[in-house]
């Protein structure tokens, strides 16, 4: 149950959504028409998009396989938008059949969404709470259902800090989960940034304007900035592409397109 | 499918399906997102690709097995627009190869179909999948809402809560000012119904006294120019009671932006403003007198002082009881405690407005007058206070009269501070005090500093003693009959190293209070002592006997009489060769102490003399009790006798009848302030024994003595007539 907040969430369909936005890239249809409008103008802008949401989401897929192959079974998805295809549940609960999920977001109906789908699994949750409010993310009823903080964790924040903005100290935030971390916990991040295409960046930055969830660029060496107490896993802050492509997997020749840095840091 | 076309598929090479599947998915590769690495992903299209090889080269032709491929696709989440145009593109190229081998004539016809069921089965699966994924998303929309709607309901039912059981007032309004809602605490804490309150306008509420600030803030508020404003202020109740508030109001914007409405929160601090008001009283009153106190005092001296305005003159009276200490001691504290009510009730009757009577403590009141003209408006209002006081007061039963000294200051503001001021009636009031009290008297600067001079000079006496800063000029008495000297009295002078020669008019009186008076008399002594030997060994029974002042403070000291017989040990000099002149008031003294020392110091052989007597009481009756042997006639007797034309024949007969009563006791008399030769012969025909005076002879230093004596001895019936004098005076 969850305490009612003096100023409830609104429920606003007519404006677009970054959770739902990423489904269309995916090619999801769990999306409205304003969110695909708001798609379509982008990938008008930047042709490249839904192949770096793909590329996203491939990582993603890489990153949870890599901490299971670590013996990491508890995970904590922080912006887990809408649950689509290739779920972190799914990915873990493949390599681990015991992996125990907790999803998080701030858009209610990518949190009613994901309760729907997870009904009758006992082994996965989904908490509505902002990334910045650490308490309600860490100290909710789900959160310590499933997730033992005194073991190590792995914690997912891919495609999400680029909507915290400097003002809101995002340093300051994964201080505060770091804080909260077993020694021996990961910590996964992927990052929009403008240093694969700045021209693209900037106009797409321009753009998220839109939605309830602006974007802050930011570069490697930020990127590198937030594993602060992590030591990063080899290859350390690379483009989407290259963290540990998979086997057989053809190299690319500009994965600097992608526009997006992936790292994952183990905590000391 | 039958076991030979099945052979058949077997006998095509693994490789070329292998390398078919991989090119289909590098044709594919980005159009969708599919949730698995390459490997898996070939795989599974190999999968699809050994179906439809099936498909083609089976004995009966059947296209449903390529509906559920296309199906599979979407299943596997190719859903991409693209993908089903590129994998029918890779398919028609790619599947006649792989089924050379027993192609069935009607390969063309069968591909065509085959590839149409894929689409139609891609197509029907993707529309299946959209319109699950479409419900799964409203669903999905509708209970994020219905969550909302549960916690919007449930944050109204708290703020409903808030707003009925809420202590402190709560106000909803327009922005044209009309009150909408108002919580129960409100109407109570106003006294109207709610109906009578949102009948009202915010611009009703406004109470005299605002502040014009808070009424501009309402103002910017109501226009959007801020969000809240924040005020202490005062409202009238329904039955015309005032009730003091903290007032926040704030503006509620809809969601544009705009400004919507308007809702104000009250704090009902009537009671805490009512006790600030009372311990400011408390804290600004004495509580004994209801009096503004030296707190109040000081605060207004500071606000008159912080901005003076032009020709700004400020007067003050400090004010003291006489001889209150004895009232309390007498009659008791709660008498002394009534008399400075009645008198702080009468002080309060004798000011006007302007002027503030404040309660210092004690016995102390002052009264400040603001905006002066004239010091005489000062003076007067002194006058009446000193005349009111003085009558007499019926407390319990007693009537009591007791008399008030005051000190006055009048000075323009800017020409003073408060300290300066207060400390300057205090000088005033203490001048009044010593001056014999139940008077004023006025703040003069030029007395001040004489006081402070004088005091400078007294403070450094002793060290003056050290550095013999200090010296000791005689001046002759003599023997009126001849003209002889017989005596000398030692006077003390003071070579200053700042201010040069002083005498003792400069520093003796300081010297008295201060107490610096008894290590120079005792030093002054010991001097004259010292010389009056050396004169002894020099001249021997024709030497003059020495007459040292002795100060009141002096009598006092209970060494007094020790140290006189110490020192004529130490000189040598015997004790009916030494004098000792005191004044009346000295040894008037109800005290036990003077009057012994005097009777010891007759003991010892010492001679006493009554210094100006005249000037005091003149009882002669206390002289036969006294061991005292001579009077020294105070000079204004000689002054009387001065004109040679029109002598004051009061003087000549006061003088003739005190010699007359001098000789009856056996003392002798001298003549001080003798100046001409008229008064010198007239005092001698009244029958005085000694003179002194600047007629006969100036105080000089030792030497000039010396040198008389030389010159004395030389003369004819010196000796005897110095004798005669001085026989009388040590009988």
């Amino acid at each position: 149950m969850e305490s009612p907040s003096w100023a409830p969430v609104e429920v606003d369909v007519d404006r677009p959504s970054a959770a739902r936005v990423y489904d269309y890239y995916l090619g999801g249809s769990h999306n409205f028409a304003v969110d695909r409008e708001m798609a379509r103008l982008a990938v008008g802008l930047w042709p490249d998009l839904p192949q770096i949401m793909q590329a996203n989401r491939a990582f993603l897929r890489r990153a949870v396989r890599y901490l299971a192959s670590q013996g990491i079974t508890q995970f904590l998805d922080i912006g887990s938008g809408i649950p689509t295809v290739g779920n972190v549940h799914e990915v873990a609960q493949a390599a681990a059949p015991d992996a125990r999920v907790v999803y998080v977001d701030i858009d209610p109906v990518a949190v009613a969404h994901s309760r729907a789908i997870l009904v009758g699994d006992d082994r996965t949750d989904v908490v509505h709470a902002d990334l910045r409010d650490v308490e309600s993310v860490l100290g909710d009823s789900r959160t310590a259902r499933l997730l033992d903080l005194s073991r190590p964790v792995g914690v997912l924040m891919v495609a999400l800090l680029h909507f915290v903005p400097a003002e809101a100290n995002p340093a300051g935030l994964l201080a505060r989960y770091r804080a909260a971390m077993a020694p021996g916990s990961y910590l996964v991040v992927s990052h929009a940034t403008h240093e694969g295409q700045p021209d693209e960046a900037g106009e797409h930055t321009a753009l998220y304007q839109r939605t309830g969830t602006p974007m802050t660029m930011r570069s490697r060496a930020e990127v590198d900035g937030l594993f602060d107490g992590f030591d990063l896993v080899a290859p350390g802050v690379v483009f989407l592409p290259s963290w540990r492509p998979e086997p057989g997997a053809l190299p690319d020749a500009h994965p600097e397109r992608y526009s997006g840095f992936a790292a994952v840091g183990r905590r000391r | 499918m039958t076991p030979g076309g099945g052979e058949r598929v077997e006998g095509a090479t693994a490789h070329a399906r292998g390398s078919f599947a991989q090119a289909w998915a590098c044709a594919v590769a980005g159009t969708s997102y599919v949730a698995w690495g390459p490997a898996e992903l070939a795989g599974y299209l190999l999968g699809l690709t050994d179906r439809l090889v099936d498909l083609l080269v089976a004995d009966d032709f059947d296209t449903a097995p390529a509906v559920q491929v296309g199906a599979d696709l979407v299943a596997a989440h190719f859903t991409g627009t693209e993908t089903l145009s590129r994998s029918l593109v890779v398919l028609r190229e790619g599947l006649p190869p792989l089924v050379r081998d027993c192609a069935p004539s009607d390969l063309t016809s069968r591909l065509t179909r085959a590839m149409g069921a894929l689409a139609g089965g891609y197509a029907a699966a993707l529309r299946e999948r959209a319109l699950d994924e479409q419900d799964e998303i409203r669903r999905a929309m509708f209970e994020a809402h219905r969550q909302a709607e549960r916690r919007l309901a449930v944050s109204e039912a708290r703020f409903h809560t808030m707003f009925t059981e809420a202590a402190i007032g709560i106000a909803i309004g327009d922005l044209g000012g009309n009150i909408t809602e108002a919580n129960p605490t409100l109407l109570k804490m106003f006294g109207y119904t709610a109906e009578e309150f949102t009948r009202r306008n915010v611009s009703e509420m406004v109470h005299p006294d605002d502040a014009p600030s808070v009424w501009q803030s309402y103002e910017e508020l109501v226009a959007g120019r801020r969000d809240h404003f924040r005020v202490e202020k005062r409202f009238f109740r329904a039955d015309g009671g005032v009730i003091w508030t903290h007032l926040t109001v704030s503006l509620v914007r809809d969601e544009a932006g705009a400004p919507a409405y308007q809702v104000a929160m009250l704090e009902d601090i009537t009671e805490r403003h009512r006790l600030q008001s009372e311990l400011e009283h408390l804290a600004y009153h004495d509580p004994l007198t209801g009096l503004p106190n030296r707190a109040l005092l000081s605060k207004r001296l500071a606000e008159i002082f912080s901005r003076p305005r032009t020709n700004h003159r400020i007067g003050l009276c400090f004010m003291d009881l006489d001889g209150f200490k004895a009232v309390n001691d007498s009659q008791g504290h709660d008498v002394g405690d009534q008399l400075l009510r009645a008198v702080a009730t009468l002080l309060d009757r004798c000011c006007g407005p302007g002027q503030l009577v404040a309660r210092m403590g004690g016995d102390e009141f002052v009264i400040l007058i603001d905006s002066t003209t004239t010091l005489s408006q000062v003076v007067t209002l002194a006058e009446k206070i000193l005349a009111a006081v003085a009558l007499p007061v019926r407390l319990g039963g007693h009537e009591l009269t007791v008399t008030a000294s005051i000190g006055i200051v009048e000075q323009p503001v800017a020409a003073t501070t408060p300290a300066d001021l207060m400390s300057a009636a205090d000088i005033t009031l203490y001048w009044a005090k010593r001056k014999g009290k139940g008077r004023y008297e006025v703040f003069d600067r030029d007395r001040v500093e004489d006081e402070i001079a004088a005091y400078t000079l007294s403070a450094t006496m002793p060290a003056a003693i050290e550095r013999n800063e200090f010296f000791v000029e005689y001046q002759p008495l003599v023997s009126l009959a001849d003209e002889a000297l017989c005596g000398v009295e030692a006077l003390v002078r003071w070579q200053h190293p700042t201010y040069g020669l002083l005498t003792p008019n400069r520093f003796i009186g300081l010297a008295e209070e201060t107490g610096g008076i008894v290590p120079l008399g005792g030093w002054v002594l010991a001097t004259a002592c010292a010389q009056a030997r050396q004169w002894r060994d020099q001249f021997g029974e024709s030497a003059p006997f020495v007459s040292v002042n002795l100060a009141p403070r002096q009598l006092q000291e209970p060494g007094l009489v020790s140290e006189v017989a110490a020192i004529l040990a130490d000189t040598g000099l015997p004790p009916r060769q030494l004098q000792l002149e005191l004044t009346e008031q000295a040894v008037m003294s109800d005290e036990p102490g003077p009057l012994q020392a005097l009777g010891a110091l007759n003991e010892i052989g010492v001679r006493l003399a009554i210094d100006d007597f005249g000037t005091g009481y003149s009882n002669l009756s206390y002289l036969r009790r006294l061991p005292v042997h001579a009077l020294k006639l105070d000079g204004s007797f000689a002054e009387g006798l001065r004109r040679a034309d029109s002598p004051n024949a009061a003087d000549e007969q006061i003088v003739s009848a005190l010699v007359t009563l001098a000789h009856a006791l056996d003392l002798t008399v001298t003549a001080e302030g003798v100046e001409t030769a008229t008064q010198l012969q007239r005092l001698r025909a009244l029958g005085c024994d000694t003179g002194q005076g600047w007629y006969l002879a100036r105080p000089g230093p030792p030497q000039q003595i010396s040198a008389m004596l030389r010159r004395g001895c030389s003369n004819v019936n010196a000796d005897a007539t110095t004798n005669h004098a001085c026989s009388h005076q040590s009988s």
